[in-house]
């Protein structure tokens, strides 16, 4: 991942869009891996939280949680940004007014 | 370079990208790197089934490294262009 000039600011490789978006890493070994992205550098090496595997048999998953990791870059086959599922969005926003109304103090 | 280069004039178009892995995804070029990482936009892969973890993946990024093939529109190759680069980069590479 290049240094972005002014020109690339749009046409960006990198991860930095991704950070603290919940993604799936899917590895070299066929493992796919869902966390929440914390880190990165131009080697693709990952800081994944609340990371956990999800082993897919059929139409069964199992999720194992596995917490905080580093993924090495050369590991790393493709890093997928999970489309927001509408309950998510919704507990962001909850989130987001909890937030401003803890700052008002109204208690 | 000149990949880099060449990749950077297909951000845009519709491109399926096959990895070493066998996977197949179909989507929108974003943007390339000098690693030739690929980032997709609007991503599908290409046998759904087969690989029910990427359903709701839209947007990814690709390691350079894992691609084998990027499969290009035919009308996304301007075959004189890429000789006479090809030529300037074999002279002056």
């Amino acid at each position: 991942m290049s240094w972005a000039g002014p020109e690339d600011i749009y046409l960006s490789t990198s991860l930095a869009n991704y950070l603290d978006k919940k993604l799936l890493a899917l590895l070299r070994d066929g493992r796919k891996l869902f966390g929440t992205l914390r880190s990165f550098d131009q080697f693709a090496n990952a800081v994944l939280e609340g990371a956990c595997e999800r082993i897919i048999v059929g139409d069964l998953y199992c999720d194992i949680p596995l917490g905080l990791y580093i993924i090495r870059g050369e590991n790393v086959v493709l890093i997928g940004e999970l489309a927001q599922k509408a309950e998510e969005v919704a507990s962001d926003l909850k989130g987001t007014m909890k937030k401003r109304m803890d700052f008002l103090d109204m208690d | 370079m000149l990949f880099f280069s060449y990749f950077k004039d297909l951000v845009g178009r519709e491109v399926t990208v096959e990895l070493k892995n066998d996977l197949a995804l179909r989507g929108t070029l974003h943007s390339v790197d000098q690693y030739l990482n690929i980032k997709l936009e609007n991503t599908r892969v290409v046998d759904q089934d087969k690989y029910p973890h990427m359903l709701s993946v839209r947007n990814c990024f690709i390691r350079g490294s894992v691609v084998r093939y990027v499969q290009l529109p035919p009308d996304g190759v301007d075959v004189e262009l890429l000789h006479d680069a090809t030529r300037r980069e074999a002279r002056g590479g």
